[in-house]
């Protein structure tokens, strides 16, 4: 006695698109292969390259405020009163040595800024040139006066932190390993700390590395007042460092700082132009890249699914003298390929995903961090199965539209 | 016998294929009625537009000229939706191959009429089914794939198929020309209980002189035209 029949439970065009597919299984299951590899390709490109993106800002970023306020440039000053309109006046204005200056009521400005919507920190700060000596050496280095407290929130000094301690009391510097090395430093040594007119002595209370060259081997941090004394700015401060909660929206909020106050405002974005052409070419070529893969997908699945319309010409002609609706032969064909979009998309996505985990669990720094970040998003992947669902939509349109306008009486005789 | 409304109705029926200088009218003015019950043969030799004429019937093309009404109704101002609705409701073929889709159980082929535009197989409808394939014999085998069954089975399930959407008038083109004479004789004696037990309307076209004389009604084709229509007894 065999098993009592049971009605389909699916809706006919579903039955259908999925009976179809189950039948070329040779062709199906191609067709996935294909779109799994197109989309692993894409999203474990996309991992790679945003990690590795993520990697370089979040590197950058580690020692640089997101936007940095400073006094406005000194600019010469005709020194002609003005003339009567019309009448010509020659002069030669030659630009003007940019000397060490304060912000003008920085103390107003620091607090207005930090009011400003997206602003998330501010310190203001006294920096500028000066000369570290120990003994014989001596070395140029950038001094930094700061409150710690307040520093830290716009630089993790701490994090940094190699040796001693960087609570900056009055008469303590924090200097980088680097430097330490090459003036043979240690924590409680004493530095001398030279500009132009002053010079002072302070001890070295703590040793950071921070991972940059240029910060290790000048950066000395003292007390703001220190630096104020030293630089001959007293009560004042050359730079309001800022972060923002969207760094990609620094340059909007450094904008909007230079139109409220007078003074000169960049964010990280316009101080690092170079690394952000590059990155910026960096993904438009991966947007090629991805774009090319989708398109090979697409022809693809239009080109199996075309495959698939000529072998099952008959079957759609006899569907059709059944009182089937062309929507319908169109609807069969669309489902087949939005189901191998999806289903290839998923499974590809999958694979991305485990490549770039593979990658980066791979190959570890000594500190156990991987070699080659990868950032893996729910976005990524939301994004890469829709998008692989619209394209199996697509490509099987122009298939579905023949299928669905195949004259049944042609159709019956030829398939 | 010709009494009620005729469930097919053509009148002054043309057809042209090509158009221009290669312009062939293959059917001259066709004038044909078939009532309920009615067990119709069509024959004539090849290229006299046998099919044509079952295409057009079977609303699968549109006549050039002329006129064709299923069950009273006219035809003509149907769009493909409309044409496909009647085919689905008033019509069901039979072809000379059965036709019937591969990935499919028997049952679930049979149940297709009814899927068709977004139906769904209700218990109902999957009890009736069964009940047409026990019909034609083959109530064990609803669980079979087409490729697992013989050509008269496959045959029978077609049959089987194109009564679910208990049509008015059943086309059949060629339904035995490709089973051995035996298996013929039996799908064309099924043919016959369908018509006496449930009164369908059958137009079948065939090459075979035995069956055509083995219906109620010979309407014979000839390059376009009707020459010959005559009804006889029926031999049992």
């Amino acid at each position: 006695m065999p098993a009592a029949p049971r009605a389909p439970r699916l809706p006919y065009d579903w039955l259908l698109a999925l009976r179809f597919l189950r039948e070329g299984r040779a062709q199906t299951l191609l067709i996935l292969l294909g779109i799994t590899l197109g989309v692993g390709v894409i999203v474990f490109l996309t991992a790679l390259i945003d990690g590795l993106q993520q990697n370089i800002i979040a590197r950058t970023l580690g020692v640089q405020p997101h936007v940095t306020v400073s006094a406005p440039d000194d600019r010469v000053r005709a020194a002609w009163p003005r003339t009567d309109a019309g009448t010509p006046l020659l002069s030669q204005a030659s630009p003007r040595a940019q000397r060490l200056r304060s912000i003008p009521g920085w103390q107003q400005t620091a607090t207005g800024i930090a009011a400003l919507p997206g602003v998330r920190d501010v310190a203001a700060i006294v920096s500028g040139p000066a000369s570290a000596v120990r003994g014989q050496a001596e070395r140029q280095v950038a001094l930094l006066g700061v409150v710690p407290g307040e520093y830290q929130r716009i630089v993790p000094l701490d994090s940094y932190l190699v040796e001693g301690n960087l609570r900056l009391q009055a008469g303590e510097a924090a200097v980088g390993t680097e430097l330490a090395r090459e003036l043979g430093l240690r924590v409680g040594d004493r530095l001398r700390l030279q500009t132009a007119t002053r010079d002072d002595v302070f001890i070295v209370a703590g040793l950071f590395t921070v991972g940059v060259r240029e910060a290790d081997e000048r950066w000395v941090f003292v007390p703001r007042r220190s630096a104020q004394t030293l630089l001959e700015l007293e009560g004042g401060a050359t730079h309001i460092q800022v972060t923002v909660d969207d760094i990609f929206a620094a340059t909007q909020v450094a904008e909007s700082i230079g139109d409220r106050y007078d003074v000169k405002s960049e964010s990280w974005m316009q101080v690092n132009r170079q690394l952000m052409t590059g990155l910026r070419s960096q993904s438009a070529s991966s947007s090629i890249i991805r774009f090319f893969v989708l398109v090979s997908v697409a022809f693809g699945i239009a080109s199996v699914l075309a495959v698939s319309v000529a072998q099952k010409q008959r079957e759609i002609g006899i569907l059709r003298a059944m009182g089937t609706r062309r929507t319908m032969v169109l609807r069969v064909f669309l489902i087949q390929g939005g189901v191998l979009g999806v289903a290839g998309s998923l499974l590809g996505a999958l694979a991305g995903t485990g490549l770039a985990l593979l990658f980066a669990n791979l190959a570890l720094n000594p500190d156990g961090t991987p070699v080659v970040p990868v950032m893996i998003t729910p976005s990524l992947f939301v994004t890469a199965v829709l998008t692989a669902t619209v394209t199996g939509l697509v490509a099987a349109a122009l298939p579905a539209r023949r299928a669905a306008r195949l004259d049944p009486v042609e159709a019956i005789r030829n398939g | 016998m010709a009494d009620g409304v005729p469930v097919l109705a053509l009148k002054g029926v043309r057809h042209t294929y090509g158009q221009g200088d290669t312009a062939t009218e293959v059917l001259h003015g066709i004038d044909l009625a078939v009532h309920p019950g009615e067990f119709t043969a069509l024959i004539g030799p090849s290229g006299s537009g046998k099919s044509t004429l079952l295409n057009l019937i079977g609303l699968l093309e549109q006549p050039t000229h002329g006129e064709i009404l299923i069950d009273g109704a006219p035809t003509a101002t149907l769009d493909d939706n409309g044409r496909s609705a009647l085919r689905n409701r008033a019509l069901g073929f039979v072809f000379q191959f059965h036709h019937l889709l591969p990935a499919f159980s028997a049952l679930e082929n049979v149940l297709m009429p009814t899927l068709v535009n977004g139906g769904r197989a209700g218990a109902g409808s999957v009890a009736e089914a069964m009940a047409l394939l026990e019909a034609v014999g083959l109530g064990d085998l609803h669980g079979r794939r087409p490729a697992q069954l013989s050509g008269g089975q496959q045959q029978r399930v077609a049959i089987a198929r194109a009564l679910a959407s208990r049509p008015r008038l059943l086309l059949a083109d060629e339904p035995t020309g490709n089973l051995d004479t035996h298996t013929a004789d039996d799908i064309f004696a099924l043919f016959r209980r369908i018509n006496r037990e449930q009164g369908l309307a059958f137009l079948v076209v065939t090459h075979d002189p035995r069956l055509a004389a083995r219906c109620d009604r010979v309407v014979q084709l000839v390059d376009g035209n009707i020459v010959a229509d005559h009804r006889q007894g029926q031999t049992p």
